[in-house]
């Protein structure tokens, strides 16, 4: 199946970028150097083109009921402008995705919702709330937007003030999670103050055909993939397909260090399974560490205890560009999730002391 | 966008480059190309001096932030030397691959090796 493109491909191709496969979009995943674009993200400021992410447009009378029955949070909590990170779980409580809904001002006197489904997930999230809203024989009108939309991030301390700069309307008094259109150059943008790395900052949802004056806009360093991963580790945020994944490691929000996403007094699918795991508790969850000894731990790696007992796996890994030192995620059994116990990880065949450290590694907003 | 290749040495088509010194070692490292595609390297890890190797063999690791890349020897021989900088700074792979990014030298066994490995010419059409 060939790739999907960003629209500004040609753009970032003509800058230098370098492209990865990703969800089945080819993206730029460094345009200098991953630790020139992180530094710029965590001293100053840096815009992504996060177009591969998907965007599920919801509405019609029964769109927040569907929204609440298939996502793990409180959608009656979001007023319009607010937003909202939750889980899409399976009837055994397993995350499928995870997701960031938006309340967008009404339509028609009704409550209307985007989400932002993972790459390459948006089709078969897409088709998960129809057949939902079938089989619950609910009226809700569920628009698969993901190729009418591009997404960027501008992150960083001085993001707000470019942000500021660029729309029309002052976005700066938002709030965390906060949102609102506002308009960059003539187009109205679904400008959200949420972000992926720890930083401050702003994502902007854009019309497909106006992605490149929008993108022109930000006068600041442009990040691709690589920077992503190393900001989002250090902030101690999963990435979907790595540190779970519904078909190779099948996790449940508790497990994941996300109870904080389910709603237990909604109803929901998976709903029942997870009050089940909440009052039993979890055998495994995911931690963070350090490396202690050289090396750079990777996604796959085993994880041992004193005995050399295989008990964990690394789920994500890196040399972090901030605190210059290695830093991971994974799940390892209860017993050993306590910051300062001391581990092993197995990198290519040698034994690496690793501590468990509370996450996030650095101070986030 | 166009690497450094120079005629002065000799390369594997896994990207380690051989430059025979004027004491008869062959000092070995990664090229320009390799480097570039690594990225951010901040990672070395190096034989110890007095390991043998033999031509092809793996002699270490180098990892950068996105990926980890084993090395492999051009020539086998004894290791007489290594570049220890690189564990305090292995940005230097990345900064100068041909000069102070070099990564050990090796006495080799068999000078002829070293004449069977690809040239600059041959090289640069390998990553072309």
């Amino acid at each position: 199946m060939p790739l999907q493109t960003p629209p500004l491909r040609g753009i970032h191709d003509e800058r230098g970028a370098k492209f990865t496969e990703f969800g089945g979009w080819d993206m730029p995943v460094e345009f200098d150097s991953i630790q020139t674009e992180h530094a710029a993200v965590r001293e100053d400021a840096g815009i992504f083109d996060v177009s591969h992410m998907g965007q599920i447009h919801v509405s019609g009378p029964d769109a927040t009921e569907l929204m609440q029955r298939l996502t793990s949070n409180d959608v009656t909590r979001l007023d319009v402008g607010d937003s909202q990170y939750a889980v899409i779980t399976d009837e055994d409580g397993v995350i499928i995705d995870d997701t960031v809904i938006y309340r967008l001002p009404d339509e028609d006197g009704q409550s209307t919702f985007l989400f932002v489904p993972n790459a390459g997930t948006d089709e078969a999230t897409h088709e998960r709330w129809i057949r939902y809203r079938n089989e619950w024989d609910l009226e809700a009108v569920v628009d698969n937007r993901t190729d009418e939309y591009a997404m960027f991030a501008v992150q960083g301390p001085n993001a707000v003030a470019l942000v500021e700069e660029a729309t029309d309307e002052s976005v700066d008094d938002l709030e965390r999670f906060g949102a609102r259109y506002a308009t960059i150059d003539g187009v109205e943008c679904w400008t959200a103050r949420t972000g992926y790395t720890g930083e401050d900052g702003f994502e902007l949802i854009v019309p497909w055909a106006a992605a490149e004056e929008i993108w022109a806009a930000f006068d600041c360093q442009p990040c691709g993939l690589g920077a992503r991963d190393t900001l989002r580790i250090e902030a101690g945020l999963l990435l979907a397909g790595q540190d779970f994944d519904s078909e190779t490691d099948p996790r449940t929000p508790y497990e994941a260090g996300i109870g904080f996403t389910v709603a237990l007094e909604t109803e929901f699918v998976g709903r029942d399974a997870l009050a089940e795991i909440e009052d039993a508790g979890v055998d495994e969850q995911l931690v963070g560490f350090q490396l202690i000894d050289r090396g750079v731990p990777r996604h796959g790696y085993d994880i041992t205890n004193a005995e050399s007992r295989v008990i964990g796996t690394v789920t994500s890994g890196t040399m972090s560009p901030t605190l210059e030192r290695p830093i991971g995620l994974g799940y390892v059994p209860v017993e050993y999730a306590e910051p300062g116990t001391t581990l092993q990880v197995i990198v290519r065949g040698q034994s690496k002391k690793a501590r468990v450290e509370t996450t996030p590694f650095i101070d986030t907003v | 966008m166009s690497f450094d290749v120079p005629d002065d040495r000799r390369y594997l088509e896994s990207h380690e480059w051989a430059l025979e010194t004027d004491d008869g070692t062959v000092q070995v490292g990664i090229s320009d190309f390799a480097q570039d595609e690594l990225g951010d390297v901040v990672f070395v890890e190096l034989p110890d001096v007095g390991d043998d190797l033999s031509q092809e063999a793996e002699f270490g690791v180098v990892e950068s932030i996105k990926a980890v890349s084993d090395l492999y020897a051009p020539v086998g021989g004894e290791v007489v030397a290594i570049n220890d900088d690189l564990f305090d700074a292995p940005e230097l792979v990345n900064d100068d691959p041909f000069g102070e990014g070099w990564m050990l030298e090796i006495e080799p066994d068999d000078p002829d090796e070293l004449g069977a490995l690809l040239t600059a010419d041959e090289y640069e059409k390998q990553i072309a």
